[in-house]
């Protein structure tokens, strides 16, 4: 599936070596051999001079299994002026991620087989990361016709989702979480009464109420939330709560676990770093859907993912040209992107308040969203593949828009100063982005040319 | 979080911020106190000279203005035409209707457009909360809100506060201020309750729960459960305007309903102080928000308003081709 990361000119033959990294649990110092897209041999760290193919300084350096994105629009088909899967997956490896769940609310929608396997092909080609394409629940997202589950997963779908919209009608998505119960594959779901919604472009409340801009209470998204896990404990179905942003939504979540029902729920860094009040004045990049909320939602999620009731972290990055955003407030599209930023937001707002550790941080960003979704788990052992990420978790850096590998540049966060981020990412054992300041010595220079360690 | 810092790529939030001199009239919020008396002040000496026929001949340094109304609004549009005559301005008009907009050109691609025909001035109505603050971020123009959806009306707030100003000569401070109908639509009343406040006034609020805004006391007001207990000693009295569709969206069971528990009636008007008068920023509902005695009653100062109106446009104007002149010196 990564064949074309060689297009990135990091292809890598023979062995590679990652020398004297930190091991992200049990912070060992330790030296990673890879050979084939697999991790060969891991030891403690040796500082003798180490023969290898391809040598990779790591000292002072995190190193971690690849970050997972359970959510994102990578927007092709059809509306590559957003985001192509070549640029989307740029942007995941950027950040961090070697693998990605793509939403299937294209132009056409992923709902048969055709375009779930043309997703794929796609991301064979260009991508510079694992692609896994969601399929849609009903046919043309329209909520009415249930999609061929059966097939769609075995073409290779790994959850189904309308996102985007929700699934308003209530026996349909009865109907959905009982036809797909026998695949075991989640039900993303986008909660948002639709009713509820209404006309509105922000979160209800007092900034909307003085912008004059027509507000979406968070019982939009809650109602559903509640809805869907009651419709859970009905069908024993497999409930995936997406992009959850405000308080009574984690009730919903935290009281579904403890019926023991088959629910996950997922939030995404906006919620935890800004409120409502980042609109300002009219900000079209602080317009998302859920909306940013109030601050006391704000700290829900923070509760929420520190007590363990969230299960991972997306981004649903959301890009959009800059046209489209440059409008009024109403005018402008929902959406974020967040590929690029993720694991800096997740440190500064996460890990330096003192809210999680870095361990747990990481993890809820790789093997959590792993186990969320069934894909084989990655691991820093021996026979796992090589799909690794070096971080760089004091590195102060600041937002900068313009030098995103995305097409989408609408983040709130431009110009703000951050910690954390993704030396070098690895995927299959291949060097899908690496920042400049990361020595990577090739062939006569490391000495050898043989051998693992 | 600090969210201002999160935001130092984004444009100032207005251009009458914090700035001491601002470009733009965006809206009542963020303009400063001395600036909202000092434009009162010339609106009341532009209102002295029309009625007495006395209107300057010379223009002010040939100011270009434009009205581009994207929504129709005979009365404001008719107010700022006459305040650009008695200005001297030059003046050119855009509507909406057959032009470019329909055909998909945004409205930043339209007022660039106007704007490269070296207009100094472009008064803005626009069904979009927001827009006027868009457009001034991104044209050279000076931009005067004319009314942007739901959110703020400046030259209607200036026109209830000079017509408050003269019931009640001139104090602000301590007055009671009843705001009666569908606050959550209302552009008016947001431009209102800002000016008013600034002034010292106190707001008072009422009106059916459905055309209440979320956390409506955040705007700086109290709300009251009935038209009764908001008018109860107050020392004037502004009646919404009802639209129709609110019924049809599910937020009113009937005009009839919407009479007999929010009309201002001549009972209800009577529980105001002896003096206080009655507003309407028109077109009036007769029957509706406001009986046909009450709006055409000794209380009533609905036409002072309409007058008003074109005062404080003039005063806005002059104001826009001060800001030009500094700009250039
Ligand atoms: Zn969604």
């Amino acid at each position: 599936m990564v064949r074309g990361l060689a297009r990135e000119g990091g292809r890598v033959s023979g062995v590679t070596i990652l020398q004297g990294a930190r091991h992200w649990k049990s912070g060992a110092t330790i030296d990673v051999a890879m050979r084939d897209g697999a991790i060969v041999e891991v030891r403690p760290s040796q500082s003798a001079e180490i023969k290898s193919d391809t040598l990779i300084e790591a000292a002072g350096r995190v190193l971690a299994p690849g970050l997972v994105d359970l959510h994102v629009h990578l927007r092709e088909p059809g509306q590559t002026s957003k985001e192509s899967i070549a640029t989307g997956t740029r942007a995941a490896a950027a950040g961090g991620f070697t693998a990605v769940a793509c939403m299937p609310n294209t132009n056409p929608v992923v709902d048969n087989v055709a375009w779930v396997r043309w997703v794929l092909e796609r991301a064979a080609e260009s991508g510079h990361c694992r692609v896994h394409p969601i399929a849609v629940v009903t046919l043309g997202q329209k909520g009415e016709q249930l999609a061929e589950m059966h097939a769609l997963a075995a073409a290779g779908a790994v959850a189904f989702s309308d996102d985007g919209r929700p699934v308003m009608s209530a026996a349909i998505m009865r109907r959905a979480l009982e036809y797909s119960r026998p695949l075991g594959l989640p039900i993303v779901c986008h909660e948002e009464d639709l009713t509820l919604k209404g006309d509105g472009h922000m979160n209800e409340g007092a900034v909307a109420t003085r912008l004059g801009i027509r507000g979406i209470p968070s019982q939009a998204e809650s109602v559903m939330a509640w809805r869907d896990v009651d419709l859970a404990a009905l069908t024993r179905g497999r409930v995936h709560l997406a992009h959850l942003s405000c308080a009574s939504s984690f009730e919903a979540l935290r009281h579904a676990r403890r019926r023991g029902l088959n629910v996950t729920g997922e939030t995404c860094p906006h919620y935890w770093m800004l409120t409502e009040e980042a609109v300002g004045d009219y900000d079209t990049h602080a317009k998302m859907n859920p909306p940013l909320r109030a601050e006391h939602d704000r700290l829900a999620t923070i509760e929420a993912i520190v007590d363990g009731t969230i299960d991972c972290l997306t981004t649903d990055h959301a890009p959009h040209t800059f046209e489209e955003k440059r409008q009024t407030f109403d005018a402008a599209p929902f959406g974020i992107v967040g590929l690029e930023t993720a694991i800096a937001l997740t440190v500064t707002g996460l890990v330096e308040p003192g809210h999680l550790s870095l361990a747990r941080a990481i993890e809820l960003w790789t093997d959590a969203p792993r186990r969320v979704f069934g894909l084989p788990q990655v691991s820093l052992e021996v026979g796992s593949p090589a799909d690794l990420v070096l971080l760089e978790p004091e590195e102060r850096w600041t937002v900068e828009p313009a030098a995103f590998y995305s097409k989408g540049r609408n983040t709130p966060f431009g110009g703000m100063q951050v910690r954390g981020r993704a030396a070098l990412t690895m995927c299959g054992g291949r060097i899908t982005h690496a920042l400049p300041a990361v020595v990577i010595r090739r062939g006569a220079e490391t000495g050898a040319a043989v051998g693992a360690m | 979080m600090n969210h201002a810092r999160l935001h130092p790529h984004a444009p100032a939030p207005s251009g009458a911020g914090a700035s001491s001199h601002p470009r733009h009239l965006l809206g009542l919020e963020h303009l400063q106190r001395e600036t909202l008396l000092a434009l009162l002040e010339d609106a009341a000496k532009w209102r002295e000279r029309a009625r007495t026929r006395e209107l300057p001949c010379e223009r002010p340094r040939g100011v270009t203005v434009c009205n581009a109304f994207f929504e129709d609004s005979t009365r404001t549009r008719i107010s700022f035409e006459l305040a650009e005559q008695r200005v001297g301005a030059t003046r050119v008009s855009f509507s909406a209707s057959g032009s470019s907009v329909s055909k998909g050109e945004t409205l930043l691609d339209t007022a660039r457009v106007i704007a490269a025909m070296n207009v100094d001035v472009l008064v803005v109505r626009h069904p979009s909360s927001g827009s006027a603050a868009h457009l001034a971020r991104h044209l050279d123009a000076i931009v005067v809100n004319g009314g942007d959806g739901t959110h703020e009306h400046p030259t209607q707030g200036l026109l209830d506060l000079l017509t408050l100003r003269d019931a009640w000569d001139g104090r602000f401070e301590g007055r009671r201020m009843a705001i009666v109908g569908d606050i959550a639509h209302s552009r008016v009343a947001r431009s209102a309750i800002h000016g008013l406040r600034k002034l010292g006034a106190t707001i008072t609020v009422a009106g059916p729960a459905t055309l209440l805004p979320a956390e409506v006391e955040s705007l700086g007001v109290r709300v009251a459960h009935s038209a009764d207990e908001a008018l109860e000693g107050a020392d004037a009295a502004m009646a919404l305007r009802i639209q129709r569709e609110r019924m049809e969206c599910g937020l009113l069971p009937s005009m009839g309903e919407y009479a007999r528990e929010w009309g201002l009636n001549a009972e209800r008007v009577s529980r105001m102080k002896p003096h206080a008068v009655v507003m309407h920023p028109g077109p009036m509902n007769r029957g509706v928000e406001i009986a046909p005695d009450v709006a055409d009653g000794e209380r009533s100062v609905i036409f002072d308003q309409v007058e008003n109106g074109v005062a404080v446009r003039c005063a806005v104007l002059e104001w826009c081709a001060g800001s030009l002149a500094k700009a250039a010196a």
